[in-house]
């Protein structure tokens, strides 16, 4: 068991965003978040990163509670995420923002820089290693020097997985990781999702594609105003009457 | 091995060197020594500022205070206790890093304006109770005939030219700890924050931590530039942690340009150098400057620095993209093409 | 006793300053999310306009008041046009920057043309009505009640005219209102004109009292913004409550506790506050 919740809950103000949802994600899977729009996926997702703290409930990693464990925490535990609207440092370029994705695994402080010590060159050595490494595999290499407002949409979907990968995460969250790219770029997307489970890290994503999700999940939980309505194999869920119901509730309602 | 030879950077900084230490000799009078010297002072407090401000994106308007803070403390253990400028210096220092470090626990809990705000308020109250605290600090009066720095051996404080020199091997100091910091990793990650601290919180960074270490190593160079201030004017009032004065210490970051190291240096020189030279600007100064920082938020945002490495990178992509239809290899050229401006 | 009841009616008084000021920072911020910085200059030129009209033109109080206050709207929407509303897209320290520009550049120029020194707005109600052995000076009851009347009008404006509730609807929403149609521009424009015509209404009832010089905006600016933290940036009843609050505690403080320290208190209210609740009293409109 890499990642449990137990009955984890959070309100907003008096809005029930997420009730109650007991989740398991096992190590070396490719688990899928649906539901329809407002349905907390995003909110659970916040919650099992870190991103807020939860009204009640609690979460386990690796065996380890964290409830109350500070966001940045959750990063040097081994989850990593990426954001639905793409979060990246806009300021810098692809390469210089894969090296910060690094930064959690180095130890230099003030003192290595000010002296510039072995410690403090053999971590900008390290950072710059992995950066590259992880260029490689995510294919960005022709563009590490391209300031990130340079690069496409597409691109910048591909980074933002990469800044998640480089910290070296046990369990990788992606939030919409296909959504506004076309068609032909989606399967290259769905392809890289697949490349990183098979290097061994563990992938829990929500998305909206049901084409994508359906190829790619080994199980599916399915969300509705909060709760958690079925869980399942991608062939169970397509068959569910809750969940089809719940969609064309969804539907109906917007 | 001497691959610093060849670039042309290291000998920029060779020559601008050897002019600092010329300088003396070819200053045509003691009035412009006492003006640079004075310069060199404040821009060690604004390196700090550029440190927050700049690299960390944390709009703190408490510098001033801080400064205040460092020449008080310095000067009053020189006063009362007698101690050697070499010993309240770095105590100045430590004393500033100590409070900032506080006032940096209850600050960076706060967001946006409420950061600002909160950060001025506690420059006025330093300032206030500097002002208030007759016993200790003489009050509006101020502290009169605080002791020169102590000679070391041979050398003295007594000359303007040594006290020049001895100015100017610690913003030396600074610009170096500075420029090590700023193209190290831990530079990266203040520049990361100030870009999402969101993103770099999600990414495994302490986002407290890291704003405390800049806010620290800021503060720290500010204290030492009061203890310095003190030494080299020997006579304080409350009015260096007026917060006008942080007003000013801003102004000369932003007409040098944010996020440069050399900025800071540039924009105090410049903004003294013309304040100083035009006398009708000694009337006018704070009006011609209100204008000027208005024209550079809106205009340019990266300063004179910033804005001449914006032109250098777009000049230096052109002759790279020329280059790169021969060669196609990407350049590291490129890598500079980052614009830093903005605070957020 | 009396002294006690002596020091209530002068914090009610620094209250209503306090509050006309913190009013027209609250409004602005809220309908622009920008910190005036210079807002508190605005109540230092008000000062300025009312005293030399009557000093050099000889025109009566009310009248001087009156034109100081024109003069100002017209002074809020240049400042609003020529820096806030280009860079409303910028991030927000730029704006704040730009607002101490702003306020650098009004203090300035005070000096410049008016002098550092301290002046006084000539006093016509300097009578001091004695009431059970309560000293109070005319003046005094003229600055509780012009705020009174101020901020009913301001209220029945808010609320009970078109362009007024108008203001309310983009305080609340800012995107909703420019989605139904209102001229965001017009309404930034008139926000600012208010704001600056109460900032300074503030300083014509304060100067006969308190003096008129050119560094008397920076204090009042930044107790004005400790005000509408305490009341949740953005808020009027809140900034209506926090400058009563303030200008109370002060009164009282400087007679009790310390008069040197009294400006302090203001601050260490605000670190206080802030320290405990860094989203300020009310979270609402934190960004």
């Amino acid at each position: 068991m890499l990642l449990k919740t137990k009955a984890l809950t959070k309100n907003f103000g008096g809005l029930t965003a997420l009730n109650k949802v007991d989740f398991e994600i096992e190590e070396g899977e490719i688990v899928a978040i649906i539901g329809p729009n407002g349905a907390g996926k995003s909110t659970f997702f916040n919650l099992i990163s870190g991103y807020y703290p939860s009204c009640s409930g609690n979460i386990s990693f690796m065996g380890k509670d964290m409830t109350r464990t500070p966001t940045h925490k959750f990063a040097c535990m081994g989850i990593g995420r990426t954001f639905q609207t793409t979060n990246l440092f806009t300021d810098s370029t692809v390469l210089d923002n894969l090296i910060i994705g690094y930064r959690s695994k180095t130890k230099m402080g003030m003192f290595d820089a000010i002296f510039n010590t072995s410690r403090a060159r053999r971590d900008e050595g390290a950072s710059r290693e992995k950066a590259e490494e992880v260029l490689d595999f995510i294919g960005l290499t022709a563009a590490k020097w391209q300031p990130v407002g340079n690069i496409s949409q597409e691109a910048a979907k591909r980074l933002a997985i990469g800044l998640a990968l480089v910290a070296e995460p046990r369990l990788l969250l992606l939030d919409e990781p296909a959504a506004g790219v076309n068609h032909g770029e989606t399967s290259e997307l769905a392809g890289l999702i697949k490349k990183i489970q098979q290097t061994g890290i563990t992938v829990c994503l929500i998305e909206h594609k049901m084409q994508m999700v359906m190829n790619l999940a080994h199980r599916i939980m399915v969300l509705n105003y909060g709760s958690k309505i079925a869980e399942g194999t991608p062939k169970e869920i397509s068959n569910n009457e809750r969940v089809i119901a719940a969609y064309l509730g969804g539907r109906a309602n917007a | 091995m001497f691959v610093f030879l060849k670039k042309p950077k290291f000998w920029a900084y060779l020559v601008l060197l050897a002019v600092a230490i010329v300088f003396p000799f070819i200053s045509p009078n003691r009035y412009y020594l006492t003006v640079v010297t004075l310069s060199f002072i404040y821009a060690i407090a604004v390196y700090g500022l550029n440190l927050i401000v700049g690299y960390l994106g944390q709009l703190s308007l408490a510098q001033a205070g801080f400064f205040g803070l460092g020449a008080y403390v310095s000067g009053l253990l020189s006063l009362k206790l007698h101690m050697s400028f070499w010993l309240t210096m770095p105590l100045a220092a430590v004393a500033t890093t100590v409070v900032a470090l506080m006032v940096g626990l209850i600050s960076f809990r706060t967001r946006g304006h409420y950061f600002v705000i909160l950060t001025l308020c506690i420059g006025v109250i330093i300032h206030l109770v500097i002002e208030k605290w007759d016993d200790l600090t003489g009050g509006v009066r101020g502290l009169i005939g605080i002791p020169r720095p102590t000679s070391i051996g041979p050398i003295d404080f007594i000359s303007l030219e040594s006290q020049y020199y001895l100015v100017l091997a610690f913003l030396m100091l600074t610009i170096f700890v500075m420029s090590r910091i700023a193209s190290s990793l831990v530079g990266r990650t203040f520049k990361s924050i100030r870009n999402s601290e969101e993103l770099a919180a999600t990414l495994g960074i302490n986002v407290m931590n890291n704003k405390l270490l800049a806010f620290g190593i800021a503060a720290f160079f500010t204290g030492i530039a009061g203890a310095l201030f003190a030494g080299y004017i020997r006579f304080i009032g409350p009015d260096i942690c007026n917060p006008n004065l942080t007003f000013e210490f801003l102004l000369f970051l932003l007409i040098g340009g944010q996020a440069t190291i050399a900025g800071p240096l540039v924009g105090t020189l410049v903004a003294n150098g013309l304040t100083e030279s035009l006398q009708f600007m000694q009337e006018y100064r704070m009006v011609v400057f209100g204008i000027l920082l208005i024209l550079i938020v809106r205009f340019f945002p990266g300063g004179l620095a910033g804005e001449t490495r914006i032109l250098i990178t777009k000049l230096e992509n052109r002759f790279n993209k020329r280059k790169k239809s021969r060669t196609n290899a990407p350049s590291k050229g490129e890598s500079h093409a980052t614009k830093d401006q903005g605070f957020n | 006793m009396n002294l006690l009841i002596q020091q209530t009616v002068n914090g009610l008084t620094l209250g209503s300053i306090y509050c006309l000021v913190a009013l027209g920072l609250t409004l602005i911020y809220g309908i622009m999310e920008v910190p005036n910085f210079a807002h508190g200059h605005f109540y230092m030129i008000g000062g300025y306009v009312t005293f030399f009209m009557m000093t050099l033109y000889g025109i009566n109080y009310w009248v001087s008041a009156l034109i100081s206050g024109l003069v100002l709207a017209v002074c809020g929407i240049l400042l609003e046009r020529l820096v806030f509303n280009p860079m409303r897209h910028t991030p927000h320290s730029n704006q704040f920057i730009a607002a101490v520009g702003a306020m650098l550049f009004l203090e300035a120029s005070a000096r410049v043309l008016w002098g550092s020194d301290f002046r006084s707005i000539p006093a016509i109600y300097d009578k001091v009505l004695v009431f059970g052995g309560v000293r109070l000076t005319e003046q005094r009851l003229i600055i509780i009640a012009g705020a009174v009347v101020l901020m009913v009008v301001l209220y029945i404006f808010l609320k009970h005219t078109m362009i007024g509730s108008t203001i309310e609807a983009m305080a609340q929403n800012r995107d909703g209102a420019s989605l139904v149609g209102i001229d965001v521009n017009r309404v930034a424009m008139l926000t600012f004109a208010v704001a600056s015509i109460l900032a300074s209404a503030a300083a014509s009832l304060a100067g006969p009292i308190f003096l008129v010089y050119p560094a008397m905006g920076s204090l009042i600016i930044m107790k004005a913004f400790v005000i509408i933290v305490i009341g949740g940036m953005g808020s009027i009843p809140g900034a209506v409550l926090g400058s009563f609050i303030l200008g109370m505690t002060e009164s009282l403080g400087a007679t009790y506790i310390s008069s040197s320290y009294k400006d302090v208190i203001a601050f260490a209210i605000l670190v206080l506050i802030l320290s405990l609740k860094p989203s300020g009293l009310f979270a609402k409109g934190a960004r």
